[in-house]
């Protein structure tokens, strides 16, 4: 398998505080790569940085094999690296199936000429991000809400149209910061099926933050765990499930 | 509030209205030298104070005082029709219209122009822009200067001046990218009071305070609608058409242009608005990280708001310098920036119709209450509270969505 991925020594730094050190993963084509720690362990934060919300102060982040460090977030998601929020950023006075169209901006004909008079081939990409919202629609399971507007949405519902929001966009890595949370145990194997269908029927990689415990071993290939910003383990759910070092971060010392 | 500290507080309040008053309404310079004075109008002031400090708890009830009436539905939902008729009754007025109410009906359709683009900025891309009227004045000054120098017809400089005012945009734009909310509005404030005041220190080229005259009137069809031809060769319409001029025909030709304006911009933002770079300004104003996370670059999102509002505000300078016929950087003054913002505010952020409504509302009715133009900021700024009290989302807001997925 090819490496689509690739963090080393990646350091940030805010001030005088070092949020984040040291971390080195890669995430694999087709794999579910999980983040997991305790609070403030500094998931986001790498997050951040791979997605290009923040400039790493060190290290090196490659998407296939190509520097993306340091690059402004909207080229990183260009190049095929989106992400959800830990706190739903949805567009929320705009309707469910315009929140999807925005995402398609970077595949729409957005000439502005074309656009005004209609020609025949704006009119088709239009009708092409129609098609594609409506897929997704039926694939989150919110085709009949298409018309609501998003702010409306349950909060289970959001996050699904968050995802969809993404995957319309036809990434290559989906990072999915903490979707489990404040959805009820339904709900949770609502997205346990649809992250499983994601990447075996999109091909799409995954990098997520959870604490859902049960999600993260039910669906992660491999498991890197932090704490204080550092890695401590990283290796198939097994293996961090038993490791002495991981019970510690989360349990505290006997 | 307990009753001694309510009467406390009225107390002080009344004292700093005496303070206030007192050099404004008791004080009055006399012509020859000396002062008059009137106290019962301080007494009265300070009296009214006092009254509504102290009831000011109880006078919450206005809030709670929801207008009964209901306003028509949003317009959209009936197919062409209303549209259609709007347009047909918009025709028909320079025919049936008094004269001295066709002049207005001129310069409420400038505001409707400017309101218009103006609620590209700030009702679609969520951006604050105080100094709308730069944009405007840039429109109107390309039009006075080409054609005073070099000779340029109207509708030539209605491009150029457009196309300027949209660069003007892009330029003001780039400084303020990283700006938002309070510090752009304060920005693009500084940036409208420096145009005028180049436009008022650039004597050389703009001619100062004294302004540029005899601006050409615009052509209609190519013919002029001028009383008389200003060159040999040239026609005016009134021959062309086989009819002796009136003066009231010049300002139906205007009107008939400037609907025109309005017509063409209206056609552009409906399109605009449902077209990706539309969705992209209401994305932007409604999450700017979101949008940087799904590969929107909010540099080029806000650039295209910019340009496209200042090109219509272009639009409506070149229009304004041709129907005037002498302009002075006195007429960009922030006011009118001030007052364009009132319109998209009172209108409806974001809502064509509730826009083309309060620019309407806004320049017919201190027509109507010429008489009490004395008052008109004070009625001016009493609409404005109400609205916000009563109805924030404007007169008409925004009609979702503007497209839908069929079921």
């Amino acid at each position: 398998m090819s490496t689509l991925l690739e963090v080393s020594g990646l350091q940030m730094r805010f001030g005088g505080l070092l949020a984040v050190d040291g971390i080195e993963f890669h995430v694999d084509a087709g794999e579910v790569f999980a983040i997991i720690g305790p609070n403030g362990a500094g998931k986001t934060t790498v997050f951040n940085c791979v997605s290009g919300f923040y400039r790493p102060s060190a290290g090196r982040i490659d998407l296939d094999g190509q520097a993306i460090a340091g690059l402004p977030g909207h080229v990183i998601a260009r190049r095929g690296v989106v992400r959800t929020f830990q706190n739903i950023r949805l567009f929320r006075s705009m309707t469910v199936v315009e929140n999807l169209l925005v995402a398609q901006h970077a595949h729409l004909e957005t000439n502005l000429l074309k656009g005004l008079f209609k020609v025949p081939s704006f009119r088709q990409a239009e009708r092409r991000a129609m098609e594609q919202a409506a897929y997704w629609l039926d694939k989150v399971g919110l085709r009949a809400h298409a018309n609501r507007e998003a702010g409306n949405l349950s909060y289970g519902q959001q996050r699904r149209l968050e995802i969809a929001r993404c995957m319309i966009t036809e990434p290559k890595l989906l990072l999915l910061d903490e979707p489990a949370a404040g959805l009820n145990p339904h709900e949770t194997h609502e997205l346990d099926d649809l992250i499983r269908d994601l990447r075996k029927q999109h091909g799409v990689s995954v990098l997520l933050i959870e604490h859902d415990m049960s999600l993260v071993m039910a669906i992660a290939d491999r498991i890197l765990v932090m704490e204080h910003g550092r890695p401590i383990v990283t290796g198939v759910p097994a293996e961090v499930r038993a490791d002495p070092r991981v019970i510690k971060a989360y349990l505290g010392e006997e | 509030m307990s009753r001694p500290n309510a009467i406390k507080n009225a107390s002080l309040a009344a004292l700093v209205t005496a303070v206030l008053t007192i050099p404004m309404l008791g004080l009055r310079l006399q012509p020859g030298g000396g002062l008059e004075h009137d106290w019962l109008l301080v007494l009265f002031a300070c009296a009214a104070v006092f009254a509504v400090q102290l009831t000011g708890d109880r006078l919450g009830f206005l809030a709670r005082l929801k207008p009964t009436f209901r306003l028509p539905a949003v317009v959209g939902e009936g197919g062409p029709w209303p549209y259609v008729i709007a347009l047909l009754v918009a025709l028909a007025w320079p025919f049936v219209a008094p004269r001295d109410w066709l002049d207005v009906s001129v310069l409420a359709m400038i505001y409707v122009l400017l309101g218009l683009g103006l609620n590209i900025v700030v009702g679609f891309a969520g951006l604050l822009d105080l100094g709308y009227v730069a944009f405007y004045a840039v429109g109107a000054y390309t039009y006075a200067l080409l054609s005073l120098y070099f000779g340029f017809s109207f509708w030539e400089c209605l491009l150029i001046g457009g196309g300027l005012a949209a660069t003007f945009g892009v330029l003001l734009g780039f400084p303020v990218l990283r700006l938002r909310g309070d510090y752009l509005a304060i920005v693009t404030l500084g940036f409208g009071e420096i145009i005028r005041l180049i436009l008022n220190n650039w004597d050389s080229l703009t001619h100062g305070p004294d302004g540029i005259n005899n601006i050409p009137k615009p052509t209609l069809l190519g013919f002029e609608i001028t009383k008389r031809a200003s060159s040999e060769g040239a026609r005016t319409l009134w021959e062309a058409l086989g009819i002796t001029y009136n003066s009231a025909y010049q300002g139906m030709a205007l009107y008939l242009i400037v609907l025109l304006l309005v017509v063409f911009t209206l056609f552009v933002i409906n399109r605009l608005v449902r077209m990706p770079v539309g969705r992209a300004w209401e994305a932007l104003r409604e999450d700017e990280i979101a949008c940087r996370s799904l590969g929107l670059n909010p540099t080029t999102v806000k650039l295209s708001a910019f340009a496209l509002g200042a090109f219509f505000a272009g639009i409506g300078g070149v229009f304004f310098a041709a129907k005037q016929g002498s302009i002075t950087p006195e007429s960009f003054v922030f006011v009118e920036s001030a007052v364009v913002l009132a319109i998209v505010v009172l209108g409806g952020m974001g809502s064509q119709f509730g826009v083309i409504l309060a620019a309407l509302a806004l320049t017919i009715i201190p027509e109507l209450a010429r008489e009490f133009s004395e008052y008109r900021m004070l009625v001016f700024g009493l609409v404005m509270v109400l609205m916000m009290i009563w109805r924030p989302q404007g007169l008409l807001p925004a009609s979702r969505p503007r497209l839908e997925l069929p079921q």
